[in-house]
C-alpha cells in the first residue's frame, strides 16, 4: 500500500481543508517504512503536547498524519526519509518527544544556552547544558580540512552555519547548522487570538512576510469554516505577486553582488527599490508586514495606491530585457553549477528542474489568472535564475490582471471566537508555505507554520557537495536559503 | 618610451538622466549634539572621516537586513558619505546590530565586539535590536542589544526604512567629524 492509502484507511479528526488521519503506532511505522520507496513529498513533520503531526502531498493531494506520543516516543520518518531529522530534532527540542530509530539526535534548535529545556511540553525541564561548540559529522581521513562558515557572515545575511568538509578545493560534504535564529515564535503565538498572532508570523521571515501571512490566514480562516472577503482575496494575491518579484530582485541582485557584476546588482537594486515604495505607497508599508490578517487585509489599499503599483510595475516591464541582457554574465558563471533534480521541493528550486509544484495552483484566486508556470530542466543555479526572472514577467503579468479587475465590497470579516483546525498554504518566493493551527475558543492551542527552507537546506548541502570550494556561495545564493522562518 | 597616442575616440553624448540618489536632508540635531558630547572625549583624527561598519545579526526576521542591503542601492548609495560595510569586525568602527539578540547569538555578538578595535560604536537597529520588540519576553531572547554590550545608537522601526538607517549612521558620522 501507498503511504497515501495507509494514511486515509486510518480515522480521521476534523482538519479543513484537508482531514488529519490519527495513525496507530504500527499504521504510523508502516507509512514510513512505505515513505522510503514512493515519491510523496514530506512537506512538514511537527507535534503539540500530545501527538506528532506529518503532512504530505502526492500531486496535488495533501493529507495529514499523526501519531500519538507514547512514553515520550514516537515512530521515526527519518529512517525512510533522511531530510526528515531535522524536523525530528526541532520537535525534540521544542516538546521534548523523541524520534524511536530516528537517523539523527544531536540537537538543532537549542544550542544548550536557553533558561528551560522543551519550552513547548506541558512541563519544561531543567536547562541542558551547553553544546557549543557543535558535533559535525567528520571524515577521518588524511588531508580533510573543516571550513567553518558563520553563524556571523561578512555580507548582510541571515544566520545561519555551514561547516564544510574539503580536500584541497573539492567540497566533500556540507553541512548546516542553524537555530541561531530562534526566537521562540511558537510560544508567544500560543494562547493568542489570530490576529494577534499574526503580528509574529509577519515577523517569521520578512523577505516572505506576506506570504506567512496568507498561509496563515488560510489555515485560520479554513479552521473557523469562514472566507476573506473576494476584495480582500485579490489584494492578497497584488502583495503576494509584489513580494515575488521584490524578493527575486533581491535575490538576483544579491547574487550579481557575489559575482562581481555592478551593472545588474544596480539594476537589480533599482527597480526593487522602486517596487518597495510603491507597496508603501499602497500599503502604507514598503515590506507589507501586518497588511494581511486573519479575515481579510488590515487596510484597503490606498486611493493612489494602485496608480503607484501600475507606475512601478510599468518600469519594471519597461527594464526587463535590460535586466536580461546585464544576467547573461551571470547565466555563464552560474551554468552547471549546483544541479538539483529528482526530487521537486516545489518553488524556484523545484520548477528549475521540470513542472515543479506551486500552492498558487490551490487558491482560487489565481485559477481564473491562470499559471503561467515557467519551465527550466537543467536544475542547475542558472536555471534557477532565469525561473526568476520569467516568475517577474509572469507576476507583472498577474500583477495588472489583479489591479484592473479588484471587485468591490468589504476588505475583511469579524473572527468567530470558535475551535476548529485548519491547515493553509501560500507560495513564497523561495516555495509553498504549509500552515497548520488548531484554535480552541478563538485562541491559539496549537499552531505550526512550515517554511520552505526545511526542504531547501538538505538539498543545497547536498548540490555544494561534489563542486568546489569558490562555488559554495554562489550555490547558496541562488538558492536563496532562509534561517529565521525554520528557526521558529 | 612612445608617446601616448592620441585620437579620435567615440563622441561623447551629454548625460541627461538625472541623478536617482536622495537629496542628503538635515541631521537630527539633538542626536548629533548628544553623540559630539561622547565622542569628543575620543581622537577624531583616530576614525578620520569615514565610518567602516560591521553588521551583526542577532536573530533578525530578515527585515532590517533587506532594508539594510538597500542602502548600498543607487537611491541611498551611502558610500557617498563614507560609509561602507566591512566583513570584518576587526576592521570595523561601528557594529550594526540588528534582531532582538536571541541566547543562541549572545556569543557571537560578544566576539565580534570584542574583536573590534577602541574607540568602536554600537548601533542597535530596528525595534528587535532596540528593546526586543515583538519578541520581548521570549525565553529565546535577551531583549535588544544593550542586554549583551553597551549600545551608543538606536534608530528604530519595524524595519527602518533606509532614509531613517541613513540618516541615522550620518548623525553618527557627523558627531564624529565635528
Amino acid at each position: 500500500m501507498s503511504a497515501l492509502a495507509l494514511i486515509r484507511a486510518a480515522g480521521a479528526e476534523p482538519c479543513r481543508p484537508w482531514p488529519r488521519h490519527v495513525l496507530a503506532r504500527p499504521d504510523w511505522s508502516a507509512m514510513a517504512a512505505a515513505l522510503a520507496d514512493d515519491t510523496t513529498a514530506l512537506l512538514g513533520l511537527w507535534a503539540d503536547t500530545l501527538q506528532v503531526h506529518a503532512l504530505l502531498r502526492d500531486g496535488d493531494d495533501v493529507v495529514a498524519a499523526s501519531v500519538a506520543v507514547e512514553a515520550g516516543l514516537y515512530p521515526a520518518l527519518s529512517s525512510a526519509r533522511p531530510a526528515a531529522a531535522r524536523f525530528e530534532r526541532m520537535i525534540r527540542d521544542l516538546w521534548g518527544h523523541n524520534a524511536e530509530g530516528g537517523s539523527d539526535d544531536r540537537r538543532w534548535l537549542d544550542h544548550g544556552r536557553w533558561p528551560l529545556a522543551h519550552p513547548l511540553s506541558p512541563r519544561p525541564g531543567l536547562p541542558g547544558g551547553a553544546v557549543e561548540p557543535p558535533e559535525f559529522a567528520s571524515l577521518d581521513e588524511p588531508g580533510v580540512m573543516q571550513i567553518p562558515l558563520g553563524p556571523v557572515h561578512g555580507a548582510i545575511e541571515e544566520p545561519a552555519h555551514l561547516r564544510l568538509t574539503a580536500r584541497g578545493e573539492k567540497v566533500l560534504r556540507a553541512e548546516a547548522r542553524l537555530g541561531y535564529a530562534h526566537k521562540g515564535t511558537l510560544a508567544l503565538m500560543r494562547g493568542k487570538s489570530p490576529r494577534t498572532a499574526a503580528r509574529f508570523v509577519a515577523r517569521l521571515a520578512a523577505e516572505a512576510t506576506v506570504a506567512h501571512a496568507v498561509a496563515f490566514a488560510h489555515a485560520t480562516e479554513a479552521a473557523l469554516g469562514v472566507e476573506a472577503p473576494p476584495r480582500a482575496a485579490a489584494l492578497r494575491a497584488v502583495m503576494a505577486e509584489h513580494e515575488r518579484m521584490a524578493g527575486h530582485l533581491d535575490d538576483i541582485g544579491r547574487m550579481a553582488d557575489a559575482a562581481g557584476l555592478a551593472p545588474l546588482h544596480t539594476a537589480a537594486g533599482r527597480q526593487r527599490e522602486q517596487l518597495l515604495r510603491a507597496a508603501e505607497r499602497a500599503f502604507g508599508h514598503r515590506l507589507m508586514m501586518d497588511t494581511v490578517v486573519p479575515g481579510g487585509v488590515a487596510a484597503d489599499i490606498a486611493p493612489d495606491g494602485a496608480a503607484a503599483l501600475h507606475d512601478a510595475v510599468d518600469a519594471l516591464a519597461a527594464a526587463l530585457p535590460s535586466l536580461q541582457r546585464r544576467m547573461d554574465p551571470l547565466l555563464a558563471r552560474l551554468d552547471g553549477l549546483g544541479v538539483i533534480a529528482g526530487t521537486d521541493p516545489g518553488g524556484v528550486v523545484g520548477r528549475a528542474a521540470g513542472p515543479g509544484f506551486d500552492a498558487r495552483s490551490l487558491d482560487p484566486v489565481y485559477g481564473a489568472l491562470g499559471l503561467a508556470l515557467p519551465l527550466e530542466h537543467a536544475g542547475d543555479a542558472a536555471a534557477r535564475c532565469r525561473v526568476r526572472l520569467a516568475e517577474i514577467a509572469d507576476s507583472l503579468r498577474m500583477l495588472r490582471a489583479l489591479l484592473d479587475a479588484l471587485p468591490a465590497g468589504p476588505t475583511s470579516i469579524a473572527l468567530p471566537a470558535e475551535s476548529g483546525e485548519g491547515i493553509g498554504c501560500a507560495e513564497s518566493l523561495r516555495g509553498a508555505l504549509w500552515h497548520w493551527l488548531r484554535l480552541d475558543h478563538g485562541q491559539i492551542a496549537a499552531v505550526f507554520p512550515c517554511d520552505s527552507g526545511w526542504a531547501l537546506w538538505p538539498l543545497a548541502e547536498a548540490a555544494i557537495a561534489g563542486g568546489p570550494v569558490e562555488d559554495v556561495e554562489m550555490i547558496r545564493l541562488s538558492c536563496s536559503l532562509p534561517a529565521s522562518g525554520l528557526d521558529l | 618610451m612612445q608617446p601616448a597616442r592620441v585620437g579620435v575616440g567615440p563622441v561623447i553624448r551629454p548625460w541627461r538622466r538625472p541623478s536617482l540618489a536622495e537629496p542628503a536632508g538635515p541631521v537630527d540635531a539633538a542626536t548629533t549634539a548628544s553623540l559630539a558630547a561622547r565622542l569628543e572625549a575620543a581622537s577624531q583624527t583616530r576614525l578620520g572621516h569615514s565610518l567602516a561598519i560591521r553588521h551583526v545579526n542577532t536573530g533578525s526576521c530578515n527585515g532590517c537586513e533587506v532594508e539594510l542591503r538597500a542602502l548600498r542601492n543607487v537611491f541611498y548609495d551611502l558610500e557617498r558619505f563614507g560609509l561602507r560595510f566591512v566583513e570584518s569586525p576587526r576592521h570595523a568602527d561601528v557594529l550594526l546590530v540588528t534582531g532582538p539578540l536571541t541566547r543562541n547569538l549572545r556569543e557571537a555578538l560578544e566576539a565580534a565586539w570584542d574583536a573590534t578595535p577602541e574607540p568602536k560604536w554600537v548601533v542597535a537597529v530596528g525595534d528587535c535590536a532596540v528593546d526586543g520588540g515583538v519578541f520581548k519576553g521570549s525565553y529565546a531572547v535577551l531583549g535588544g542589544t544593550g542586554a549583551s554590550v553597551p549600545v551608543d545608537l538606536t534608530i528604530s522601526g519595524c524595519p527602518p526604512t533606509p532614509a531613517r538607517l541613513l540618516a541615522g549612521l550620518r548623525a553618527l558620522l557627523e558627531a564624529n567629524t565635528r
